[in-house]
């Protein structure tokens, strides 16, 4: 069997406002349009990747939140409507999404080595979460590649954001390690905006483009120093600074996927390509590829 | 129809072992058991509402209310999936949770309904209105918990609930799902091994629970800052229940409390108590904070952070000058801002101002004087004439026709002359005048008490003599 391989890893936001703008077939609201510099970044990302061949998507969701270890889809399919709980008027979306459910054991049974709380999720009920699906369908409207779908452990609730991305750095390096083990090419994705201060109101119409902008300066400030970080390689300061970022941009790194994808992707040295940055109801969102493949990292 | 009230409250836990494991631990078990004594005793106290403010369903606008007359799904927790799967077909009050997201916008909240097939209702609800209601006898709502919401929005969140409760004459149930301490074991841990996490979330716990056995609500709502920080893991929101359940019950002390389990499920604190609201006890009441009853902004929205909720939307100014007037400057319709009050009783301004702004509890006016609405004639009539030759004129009825105006603005807010709480008065001449002012005030705001303070000036914008510039408190809503 040849060796394994990441051939990507994507910063992939999934606020549900991308998916109700594109109107997809799937989701039940109609939206007129709107956050088209973000769809468009997805577009950009999508032409990225269309020529690169891969068996699988890991991703990682913050919308997905566990308390008890980090868990992992377990079943082979998961058919179901996914409504946001926080967003129902735009997200009511119909799912149909196979899981690489070989690829889950073999991430969570490294991880159990490795010390870590992990459980499969094989519960045929269980209803997948908004995020996932959200960066699901615009990394890959088609669905027509099966994911290995991690929840997002809440232990920087628990802790602190320092002990969360030592947890999730090791999550990262069996991540890596299983891939490579396992033959098979992957895009990893980890699904969250950058600074998270939502806007507490909401215009009449969601998608009117005149309400869209960053929180604040100091959002903006933040999300800018991350990109900068993404744009020149210097992965490992952000790794250093994921505290204060986490902290003062109450960024949604606080769910470990940006910590956990700097991981797997060895912390890399070379440029990620800031293919969009937009806001969402005041948030910041970039979407970012690390071309994996295109580095000696990619096979070691 | 007699006045609606509340009839009693409860306290549940919100995880799912109670429905789905209750034999796998003894306390497990006693939780369940508790919360079979709380559905028969809601059953027997001929309750027609239930009210649930859930901690595990969180929202960033505003409040969110399940208005799906009959949402069905099959529910399973993100945690202990394991544990099975939770089918429920809930019968919600849709016209209650209509009027209660109606009196929500009246008191200032954001809020919206919510009603999609599909659309999942969280842990802490399916768990409570299961164990509680379960043959779905009486009709529910379900309140969501908003994540930046402080004190002050959850507290005008509960009274606009009771409005709709008294107003439609039901008999009400409010209902907290919640954990006490929240922390749970962050690795999978054997049934027969639960216990409270700490021994520090332990004492906790049992500390709001000797106050909630009390009856002594309120206090526990104002412990609710100091509880989250030393019980309760960040998770998405605050240790917010507690303010809400207070707030339906007027932020009383003097509850008769009992609880009637209190055990661990997988370390968090879970516990079953039942308020009613017969009185018992003392009862004192240190109310720490402001009793806010209109919604316009949150102080101390994420702790520690610059934003400032309190920032005044600045004023759309459409309005422009009139003719000018023949004694006098040009007349302007009243500014239209967020949170202007304006009236057609009141006589128009001379300036691109609004009547009157609430701001939070406060109501403040731009400067009254006693022109009239429609006709601008000035009751005593003009201090001078249009060549600026003086005329005798009448203070005391330029004052009370300056009340007069006062009155209107504060009616078309809603409220009284009753609410004025302080005072400026400009008199161009003080000399002349003082005497005849002060009687009428005497005789007028004299009755209501508000603090005041006279100024002598050297003229106002039209030929008038008196004008005064009021404080009110807001009236709760429109
Ligand atoms: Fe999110």
């Amino acid at each position: 069997m040849s060796k394994g391989e990441i051939v990507a890893g994507c910063l992939a936001p999934h606020p549900p406002h991308l998916v109700y703008a594109e109107n997809p077939p799937q989701n039940e609201p109609i939206a007129e349009g709107g956050w088209e510099q973000l769809r468009w970044g997805y577009e950009r990302l999508r032409e990225s990747l269309a020529g690169v061949d891969y068996d699988a998507i890991v991703l990682l969701s913050p919308h997905w939140q566990t308390y008890v270890g980090t868990h992992f889809l377990g079943l082979p399919n998961f058919k179901s409507l996914s409504v946001d709980p926080v967003f129902p008027n735009l997200f009511r979306y119909h799912y149909d999404l196979d899981i690489d459910v070989e690829l889950a054991q073999q991430i969570h049974d490294r991880a159990a080595d490795a010390g870590l709380a992990v459980a499969m999720m094989k519960n045929p009920d269980f209803r997948v979460d908004y995020g996932a699906i959200t960066t699901g369908h615009m990394f890959n409207p088609s669905w027509d590649k099966p994911l290995v779908v991690i929840s997002s452990n809440r232990s920087r609730d628990y802790y602190s954001v320092e002990v969360m991305q030592e947890m999730m750095i090791e999550l990262g390096r069996v991540t890596r390690e299983a891939i490579l083990a396992s033959g098979k090419k992957v895009v990893v994705i980890a699904s969250n905006s950058l600074s998270h201060r939502h806007f507490t109101t909401e215009s009449a119409i969601p998608e009117d483009m005149s309400k869209e902008h960053i929180a604040s300066h100091a959002m903006h400030l933040w999300d800018m120093r991350m990109i900068e970080y993404f744009r020149t390689g210097q992965a490992q300061r952000i790794l250093d600074e994921m505290p204060e970022f986490t902290e003062q941009a109450i960024a949604e790194s606080d769910g470990g996927g940006l910590s956990w994808l700097l991981s797997t992707l060895d912390v890399p040295t070379y440029p990620g390509i800031l293919h969009g940055y937009g806001t969402i109801i005041g948030t910041g969102n970039a979407i970012v590829e690390w071309p994996a493949r295109n580095h000696k990292e990619a096979s070691e | 129809m007699s006045e609606g009230e509340l009839i009693g409250s409860y306290i549940v836990p919100v995880h799912p072992h109670t429905v789905l494991a209750p034999e796998q631990n003894e306390g497990w078990g006693r939780l369940r058991t508790a919360y079979d004594d709380a559905a028969q005793r809601i059953k027997e106290s001929g309750a027609d509402l239930l009210i649930i403010y859930s901690t595990t369903w969180p929202s960033i606008i505003g409040h969110q209310i399940i208005a799906d007359p009959n949402p069905e799904w099959v529910m399973v927790d993100h945690d202990f999936h394991e544990l099975g799967s939770i089918p429920y077909s809930f019968n919600i009050d849709e016209k209650f949770a209509h009027a209660w997201n109606e009196a929500n916008e009246k008191r200032g909240l954001k809020s919206r309904t919510v009603a999609y097939h599909g659309f999942p209702i969280d842990v802490g609800s399916v768990v409570a209105l299961k164990l509680l209601n379960p043959d779905n006898a009486i009709p529910a709502v379900i309140v969501s918990s908003n994540v930046y919401a402080n004190r002050a929005e959850t507290t005008v969140l509960a009274k606009a609930c009771m409005d709709v409760v008294k107003a439609t004459g039901r008999k009400a149930i409010a209902i907290t799902a919640m954990s006490l301490s929240n922390r749970m074991f962050t690795k999978p841990i054997e049934p027969k091994d639960d216990r409270i996490h700490s021994l520090k979330d332990d004492e906790w716990n049992l500390k709001i629970l000797e106050l909630l056995g009390e009856g002594r609500l309120e206090d526990v709502g104002q412990l609710s800052r100091t509880i989250h920080r030393q019980i309760r893991v960040n998770k998405v929101v605050a240790f917010k229940p507690m303010w809400w359940l207070s707030g339906m019950n007027s932020n009383r002390n003097n509850l008769t409390g009992q609880v009637l389990a209190y055990e661990a499920l997988h370390g968090a604190g879970g516990a079953v108590v039942h308020l009613d609201p017969t009185p018992s006890g003392a009862g004192d009441i240190e109310y720490d904070e402001d009793d806010v009853e209109y919604f316009a902004g949150e102080r101390n929205v994420l702790d520690g952070d610059q934003s400032d909720h309190q920032e005044i939307d600045s004023v759309n100014v459409e309005s422009k000058p009139g003719e000018p007037q023949e004694n006098g400057p040009a007349l302007w319709d009243p500014t239209e801002g967020k949170d202007s009050v304006n009236s057609a009783a009141a006589p128009k301004p001379v300036g691109a101002y609004p009547h009157a702004r609430r701001v939070g509890d406060l109501l403040y006016l731009s400067g009254v004087g006693p022109r009239q609405p429609g006709t601008n004639a000035i009751p005593g009539g003009p201090i001078h004439d249009a060549d600026g030759k003086p005329l005798n004129y009448d203070i005391k009825a330029q004052t009370q026709a300056v009340v007069d105006n006062i009155t209107r603005i504060l009616e078309e807010a809603g409220g009284t002359i009753n609410d004025v709480l302080d005072v400026t008065s400009f008199l161009v001449d003080m000399d002349r005048d003082f005497q005849g002012y002060n009687e009428v005030w005497a005789e007028t705001l004299g009755q209501v008490g508000p603090t005041r303070t006279t100024l002598a000036i050297r003229a106002l914008p039209t030929p008038i003599a008196v004008e005064m510039k009021v404080i009110a408190k807001a009236p709760p809503a429109e």
